[in-house]
């Protein structure tokens, strides 16, 4: 879309882009370039020259069995956050758009998870779910279970795709709500006065309808578990027990970071940003397709 | 309006309310947790009912931290939460409302350009650049200053692209009528533009304050002193390896303030907040 009555001139748009164009240069595509460059090279051991390895890093880090473990963690825990957080938003949301008393309240506390950091929900699972302190851990303990997500890997999966997901839950009942509102209420009647029950009006009505908002809602949950939860591994689990829960993003840190591996740790953020490149291709060409058809 | 069968009205709100409970319990604990003494704490399990110490806790935690974060008080990274929000949230939204009046309202070489360079940055977030942005954050010796904090998240693709929408929609006549009483592009952003501009940039103001708020890979890279720490990498440093020598109930008191400040503005401004999210993400 474009506006048929502008102004003209160059200078003074050339001015109101400069601060935006300048930050982007310097702290998106300098790095990015940094990282594709650093990627195909590798650094001797003192860190003093520096040559070309081609695809090297890259066949390294494929062929590396601790890189595919974390790609299939991350994939794991993706789906799981994305199936939990959906599944528990689109309840929610079915829910809320049914009652009309105490429906503003219901609302406003939904809402609330969106405002915490990732990483402090990772906080206040913890402080549930601690072996030695948490209450939830004591009286799951009582029950007969032995909890102790700091030795056992699915309970580690467990708690860190629980607070995850817990966060998320807010954005998708919110999106799920508006996509419910907008269904027209004639349709649903005219399916009510066919005899529709309740449940054949969702399934045969509301929920092809709702479509293309969970479509949506999948990308971004996704995208959500691959980059937005290194804050709720680095503080529940730190990628442990034996590197259970390290998902990619948490490995590109500790492997650039810690482990001090530039090349590999640069192959790594090219492969990431093929990764979100994809995704987000996938939400632009549904976009698209929506405002065709909208 | 639809008829509803009587028996079915209460599984809304008994589902509703098992929602309320999943989001209040591990808030909850964390109050009760904040309000207790370390003993009381680790003395497993912990009292579910509100102890008498909640006021002394975060007076301790205000005023002095923990041990494991070096004294730091939580008073001082409230603040540095605080600078970090503010200026990314008002950063991105001042350089991106006139990045995208430039692009709407101009015709000029390499417009396309500069649109799809701004636009790509959405592929790129600090997740997938983190060492090389570091780097540069340490060449230009960033590291442990508030703009190091700040200026690597300020661009953004999504505030460009909302703005940029919300322009699409002025009308012609307005533009026109602008030109005929002689005002040029500089008045008409001043007087027209922003003035109408005034729900979107508060909805988007709400997310991003949240956004800035909330970060954490950043924040944990580029600070190291304890001056320089954030109230969420705060609490992850009182946490340290989870021993016994963690202070719980200040870590609780500390969580709790790293909360408020966002949750306030999310209650304070449900309305616009609610409006933008859906609308920044169509």
């Amino acid at each position: 879309m474009e506006r048929r009555v502008v102004f003209s001139g160059w200078l003074f748009p050339a001015l109101l882009l400069l601060p935006q164009l300048a930050v982007t240069l310097v702290f998106f595509f300098w790095p990015a370039a940094q990282a594709i460059l650093q990627s195909v090279r590798r650094e001797d051991a003192f860190g003093l020259s520096t040559r070309f390895v081609g695809a090297e890093n890259f066949t390294a880090v494929l062929g590396d069995p601790f890189y595919l473990a974390s790609a299939e963690t991350t994939l794991l825990f993706s789906i799981a956050v994305a199936v939990l957080a959906l599944g528990a938003g689109l309840l929610f949301a079915v829910m809320a758009d049914r009652v009309v008393r105490g429906a503003a309240i219901y609302k406003t506390i939904l809402l609330l998870p969106y405002a915490i950091a990732p990483a402090i929900a990772g906080v206040l699972w913890l402080f549930l779910f601690n072996p030695s302190i948490g209450v939830v851990a004591v009286a799951l303990r009582r029950l007969g279970i032995d909890w102790n997500y700091l030795l056992d890997a699915d309970q580690a999966m467990l708690l860190v795709v629980l607070a995850a997901a817990w966060k998320q839950i807010s954005y998708n009942f919110l999106f799920f709500l508006a996509g419910l509102q907008s269904i027209p209420a004639s349709l649903l009647e005219a399916s009510a006065i066919d005899g529709a029950s309740p449940r054949r009006r969702f399934w045969t009505i509301v929920f092809p309808l709702l479509a293309p908002t969970s479509f949506f809602l999948l990308v971004v949950n996704i995208v959500y578990a691959f980059f937005d939860t290194f804050g709720v591994i680095h503080n529940v689990t730190q990628g442990g027990p034996a590197k259970a829960t390290e998902i990619l993003v948490y490995k590109v840190w500790y492997d650039g970071m810690v482990g001090l591996d530039l090349g590999s740790s640069a192959a790594q953020s090219v492969i990431l940003m093929a990764i979100v490149i994809g995704l987000t291709a996938i939400q632009f060409r549904f976009i698209e397709r929506r405002v065709h058809y909208a | 309006m639809m008829v509803t069968a009587r028996s079915s009205a209460w599984v809304p709100h008994a589902v509703l309310i098992t929602g309320l409970m999943l989001v209040l319990f591990p808030v909850y604990v964390a109050f009760v947790g904040s309000s207790l003494t370390a003993s009381d704490i680790l003395d497993a399990p912990m009292s579910l009912i509100p102890g008498p110490h909640l006021f002394e806790n975060f007076a301790r935690a205000l005023g002095s931290g923990t041990v494991k974060t070096s004294g730091e008080p939580v008073a001082a990274m409230l603040l540095n939460s605080l600078v970090m929000a503010l200026v990314i949230a008002g950063g991105k939204i001042l350089i991106s409302l006139p990045s995208a009046y430039a692009v709407v309202f101009f015709r000029f070489p390499l417009r396309r350009l500069c649109f799809w360079a701004i636009f790509v940055t959405l592929m790129l977030p600090v997740e997938v650049r983190i060492i090389p942005t570091y780097k540069i954050a340490a060449d230009l010796s960033l590291i442990d200053s508030y703009a190091g904090l700040t200026l690597p998240l300020v661009a953004s693709a999504t505030a460009t692209l909302l703005f940029r929408q919300f322009f699409l929609t002025i009308p012609d006549e307005l533009v026109e009528a602008a030109k005929i009483d002689g005002a040029g592009p500089w008045r008409f952003l001043i007087d027209t533009v922003i003035p109408l501009s005034r729900t979107n940039i508060a909805a988007l103001f709400v997310i991003l304050f949240i956004y800035g708020w909330n970060q954490y890979l950043w924040p944990l890279l580029v600070t190291n002193t304890p001056s320089m720490t954030t109230i969420v990498i705060g609490i992850r440093q009182m946490i340290g390896n989870g021993d016994t020598q963690t202070e719980w109930h200040i870590v609780m008191a500390t969580t709790l303030l790293a909360v408020l400040p966002p949750v306030l503005v999310v209650l304070l401004m449900q309305r616009w907040f609610v409006k933008g999210l859906v609308e920044a993400e169509k």
